[in-house]
């Protein structure tokens, strides 16, 4: 490629005397400092997208461990995008970027405005792009072909007498240095437009100990000023949660592992919030009813925020961004698990609360965390592709005397699943966990009563007597013995394998007894003693049942089907599960007052008009740098004996492939031009008819 | 000579762009204006003043381009007319299995599927062009790729049409999902691809950029039947606006065009480890491949960047923020820094050849990354698409 001729187009480098100065400048503003800092600032990028950003931080240390969390902390790793070194980088490519464009403006500038009519015949031989024709024509006649194919070709003109020759030189495109100014100035205006907007005033507040970041969770009012900014004309992003029926006149900015307190000049109140269903139970509309009231507003102001349809006040915007609960009033019952026979309790609490309750002369704090009236997902732990509704579910975590906390998902209708109806509660011992669901059969009446009460009399040896005796009764007399006073007897074996199939399983308690009984007799014997036990254990289950049936309030005498069946079953594959599930207690949802809040983003970013500026900037410039090109065109015309001399060179910069071509059309049409030129003239000289 | 002086005057044709347009570029363009006109009353009361500035600015677009660009004014009258056909039979979602055309060619389902096919034909039929030497498979290839691209936005027309035919309310452009978006892609990029052959004038790529349609085609097919991914389902909040229809589809411009740099790249690659036997076969020269990136590297970035200024004022308006360091956001940042020390490189420091291939496919890594490693790996506020 022609990189001789090319160069003469390159802005002149500074030929100032080299001191430290320009040393420095041109390190700044040097190539391969700029590629450097476009890599690193896209590695460090990388890392913000990795490690997700502002999360709280007991999830970082449980992530992380305690020997990197620190470590990660110092690093500035949970918020990567204002940390001073990253900041820094972005401090280096500006200065970069400004050094460069300082430097290269001027000449460019000039050379745009340069149409290098000094060339001689030698030096544009010297390009590789040239062509050269001889005619019969005038210089003139040549000329003026000439400076009519520039100008179709969109070429600026200048014209110059060489005295033995003349040359035109032509140049189109200079737009395309534009294009390179204000693709870098566009950076430069960006980036200053995003400073102003980010929380570097923050920062630096925070650094002089202007201001000091909170961390309790504590209410506005008791915030202290040395956390709050006033009203004013500086740039902040916030969130704040406002329960319907609430206001608030304060938005919180998040920073690290606390926040800051930004104060507004008006009011806003949450008169509802609503949010609407596609049939898919997807989400199709979040929107607020706010009114708000302020110093400068003269009557206040009524407004229905959506999602997408900002509301701006006095350079305010107010967003619809999120939504939660605004502490709904939940009426729960909490079965106790312990099998004392105690009846459920009834508990009402606000949704966000944290209350002590008292089991069993055991104290544990309910803190109520989430409730959610839809829930449009699938079955949890089931294999299914079919998205469902199953109505209201809530959260909540039941902490110890020691601190340790369970978290709890429990959905307040049963749920289907393989035909059979169950309530879902999800344990887990960590955050970072999934649920694991536990599946408590809902009987008859489509209620978890009796499989509570059924609970009940299995895991207490005093209510599982009665049915015990019944159960050996009858397991007696279906056996063909009839004697009365082994009853008793036979009710503790009965009870003895109960308690040993919940703790170990169904398997265990066969193996068990066949264990024990091959010591006694002969085989047949031992197969009816196993057979035997076996009958008495089902019985005295069976029996059981049917108090929890009657203690449920069901008829126990009714004709029992295929459906009681399979929650008898059900029942006794979860009853072995209860001992994972951790505490003792379990909490039904028995009726709710919804309270919703809705969560509004507020922000102020003054510095958002300059970098909207700055895109467009960049667009444009981006479009002049690819798609002008600057190109330049030199037509030299010099008399030769009886002929005239055209030598036609060009140059292009950045496109040099396509301008190949382009320079060749161009001489196609010299070629025609000039054909067409010499005939007329042929035609003008000769005499008409002579043709 | 005989020939009259005129004619050779004439064999120049001096006149201005305008004027040099025909007669059939006028009435194509007035047609496709009518049009417009008739959907913009005709759907008013679907639309808000954004909406009719984004119909009549498509149109402004198509006709810029048609007019640079001929074979456009062909495809874009066979897409509509066969759209409008399709349209025709479908007075409800009901038809789309009960009439024949619909159900075998012309329903979205059926459309998208012969995409697929016909772009799953193409890349062999292209590769085995250039291997056998056979111009006339290369321009079967050629062939296959209109059909497919045709097939791929007649699948997607009329699919918009079934999401009203669901419901009023339920009616979106379809460019909201990853399923969409990946028919997006494919076309898109076939198109993109037809211009550079059609301006080059070499098929030798066919196969080569096929291959990433292939690629896509067989996620979407994936997608299809292992996700049942291609129901038409409502719009959450957030997608609900009109930023959506220019801001997806300037961004799939770019990736079209990122991909098919980074296939050329393959293509040099390929060919730079034995030239002289590429060259026979008529693989264009390192330099002409070289120029192809370039363009479609130049292409990408211009579209990328408008793209993502567009994804920044939308996001000023429903996440209240230009710039939330997002992991999409982000990481179009990355995406297009990477692309820009591209540029760098090769505007100021004159870089060529392998590197610079590898560069660019490694791009089309990056690219892949933003476009569907952030739905699957990283979590954040671009809800859409999520596997
Ligand atoms: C993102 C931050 C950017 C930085 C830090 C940067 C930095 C630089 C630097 C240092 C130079 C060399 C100037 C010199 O030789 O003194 C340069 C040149 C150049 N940059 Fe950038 N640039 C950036 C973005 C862009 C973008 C987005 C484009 C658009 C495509 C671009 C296009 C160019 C061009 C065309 C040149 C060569 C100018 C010439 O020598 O004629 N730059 N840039």
């Amino acid at each position: 490629m022609a990189s001789v001729p090319q160069d003469i187009d390159a802005p002149r480098r500074q030929r100032r005397s080299r001191g430290n100065v320009s040393i420095l400048l041109n390190f700044l503003g040097s190539m391969n400092l700029a590629i450097t800092l476009l890599v690193a600032v896209a590695i460090a990028s990388v890392i913000g997208t990795v490690v997700q950003q502002n999360q709280p931080y007991e999830d970082y240390l449980s992530k992380f461990g305690p020997f990197w969390f620190p470590i990660f902390d110092k690093l500035a790793l949970y918020d990567v995008y204002s940390a001073t070194w990253f900041l820094g980088i972005l401090g280096f490519l500006l200065v970069s970027v400004s050094v460069c464009l300082t430097r290269q403006t001027p000449g460019m500038l000039r050379e745009m405005g340069k149409f290098r009519e000094h060339q001689q015949e030698r030096s544009l031989r010297a390009f590789t792009n040239h062509r050269e024709w001889q005619t019969r024509l005038a210089p003139d006649e040549v000329e003026a072909v000439a400076a009519r194919a520039l100008k179709y070709n969109g070429l600026r003109m200048r014209r110059k007498d060489h005295g033995d020759a003349i040359l035109l030189a032509g140049m189109a495109g200079s737009s395309n240095r534009i294009g390179y100014i204000l693709t870098h100035l566009a950076i430069v205006v960006i980036c200053i437009g995003g400073l102003l907007d980010g929380n570097l005033m923050l920062k630096y507040r925070e650094w002089t100990g202007d201001l000091t970041l909170e961390t309790r969770n504590i209410p506005v009012s008791q915030i202290g000023e040395e956390s709050r900014i006033p009203p004013g004309r500086s740039s902040f992003r916030g969130m704040v949660n406002i329960p319907e029926g609430g206001g608030a006149r304060v938005v919180f900015l998040p920073l690290r592992d606390g926040y800051i307190v930004q104060e507004l000049p008006f009011r806003i109140e949450v008169e509802e919030f609503r949010v609407e269903h596609w049939d898919t139970g997807e989400p199709s509309l979040f929107e607020s009813d706010l009114i708000v009231t302020g110093d400068n507003i003269d009557e206040p102001i009524h407004h229905t925020l959506r999602v997408n349809h900002p509301l701006i006040i006095d350079g305010y915007a107010i967003y619809q961004s999120s939504f939660g609960d605004g502490g709904s009033m939940l009426s729960l019952r909490g079965w106790s698990l312990l099998g004392d026979g105690a009846d459920p309790l009834d508990i009402e609490q606000r949704v966000s609360d944290r209350e002590e309750i008292e089991i069993a002369g055991n104290s544990l704090i309910l803190e109520l965390t989430e409730f959610e009236t839809f829930n449009t997902r699938r079955v949890p732990g089931v294999e299914s592709r079919e998205m469902e509704e199953l109505g209201p579910s809530f959260e909540y975590r039941l902490r110890g005397a020691d601190g340790s906390a369970r978290e709890f998902h429990n959905y307040m209708r049963s749920v289907e699943i393989d035909g059979r109806r169950f309530f879902l509660s999800g344990m887990r011992t960590a955050p970072q966990e999934p649920f694991r669901y536990l599946h408590i059969p809902a009987d008859a009446n489509d209620r978890p009563d009796t499989f509570f009460m059924f609970n009940d009399i299995l895991s207490s040896e005093e209510r599982l007597r009665d049915a015990s005796e019944r159960g050996a009764a009858v397991a007696m007399q279906e056996f063909g013995l009839n004697q009365e006073e082994l009853v008793p007897q036979v009710a503790a074996t009965g009870r003895e394998l109960v308690r040993q199939l919940l703790d170990e399983g169904f398997g265990a308690v066969m193996t068990d007894l066949e264990a024990r009984m091959a010591s006694q007799g002969e085989e047949g014997a031992q197969q009816s003693l196993v057979m035997f036990s076996r009958l008495v254990l089902e019985r005295t289950l069976w029996e059981a049942f049917s108090d929890a049936l009657r203690a449920a309030g069901d008829d126990p005498d009714r004709e029992l089907g295929e459906s009681d069946q399979m929650f008898f079953q059900d029942a006794l594959s979860t009853i072995p599960a209860l001992a994972e599930y951790g505490v003792p207690l379990f909490l039904e949802l028995d009726s709710y007052n919804h309270r919703q809040a809705t969560g509004l983003q507020i922000a102020r970013a003054p510095g958002a008009n300059i970098v909207y500026l700055g895109c467009a900037l960049l667009v444009a410039g981006i479009l002049l740098l690819f798609y002008v090109s600057h190109r330049r065109i030199w037509c030299w015309i010099r008399r030769d004996g009886e002929r005239t001399m055209l030598l036609v060179a060009g140059s292009n910069q950045r496109d040099p492939l396509t301008f190949e071509r382009k320079f060749a059309e161009l001489g196609e049409e010299f070629d025609t031009r000039l054909r067409a030129a010499e005939s007329e003239s042929h035609k003008s000289r000769q005499p008409p008819g002579d043709a | 000579m005989s020939t009259p002086q005129e004619s050779l005057v004439a064999d120049f044709d001096e006149r201005g762009f305008f004027r040099r347009l025909s007669a059939f570029d006028w009435v194509w363009a007035l047609a496709f204006l009518a049009g417009t006109i008739y959907a913009s009353v005709e759907f008013a009361p679907w639309m808000d003043r954004y909406e009719q500035g984004i119909l009549y600015l498509s149109w402004a677009t198509l006709v810029g381009v048609g007019w640079m660009w001929k074979q456009a004014r062909l495809f874009s009258i066979i897409v509509a007319v066969v759209t409008l056909f399709s349209l025709s039979r479908y007075p409800d979602l009901a038809a789309g299995q009960s009439d024949f055309f619909l159900n075998y060619l012309l329903s979205s389902q059926a459309a998208i599927m012969w995409m697929c096919a016909l772009f799953l034909a193409a890349t062999p039929v292209y590769f085995a062009g250039l291997l056998l030497r056979a111009p006339f498979l290369e321009r079967v290839g050629t062939a296959l790729t209109w059909l497919a691209s045709g097939a791929g936005l007649v699948g997607l027309l009329v699919r918009w049409w079934e999401s009203y035919l669901i419901a009023p309310e339920v009616g979106r452009i379809p460019v909201t999902n990853l399923y969409e978006v990946f028919v997006l892609f494919a076309f898109t990029t076939g198109l993109i691809y037809l211009y550079y052959e059609f301006r080059y004038k070499t098929r030798a790529m066919g196969g080569f950029v096929g291959l990433i349609i292939c690629a896509s085609i067989g996620f979407l097919l994936w997608y299809h039947f292992a996700q049942g991914a291609h129901e038409i389902e409502p719009l959450i909040p957030a997608l609900q606006s009109w930023w959506m229809k220019i801001h997806v589809p300037t961004n799939f411009v770019a990736y079209g065009a990122f991909a098919i740099a980074g296939m050329v790249g393959v293509a040099y690659v390929v060919q730079a480890r034995n030239p002289e036997a590429w060259k026979r076969r008529g693989l264009p020269s390192a330099e002409v491949m070289d120029d192809l990136m370039y363009k479609n590297i130049a292409l990408g970035f211009a579209f990328f960047t408008i793209a993502t200024i567009l994804g920044a004022l939308w996001a000023a308006e429903a996440w209240g923020g230009y710039w939330s360091w997002d992991p999409k956001e982000t990481w179009s940042l990355i995406t297009w820094l990477n692309y820009a020390a591209w540029l760098h490189l090769r505007f100021t420091k004159g870089w060529r050849g392998v590197p610079m291939a590898w560069w660019a496919i490694i791009g089309v890594a990056v690219v892949t990354f933003t476009f569907l490693g952030v739905n699957i790996f990283l979590s954040g506020l671009h809800s859409y698409g999520e596997l």
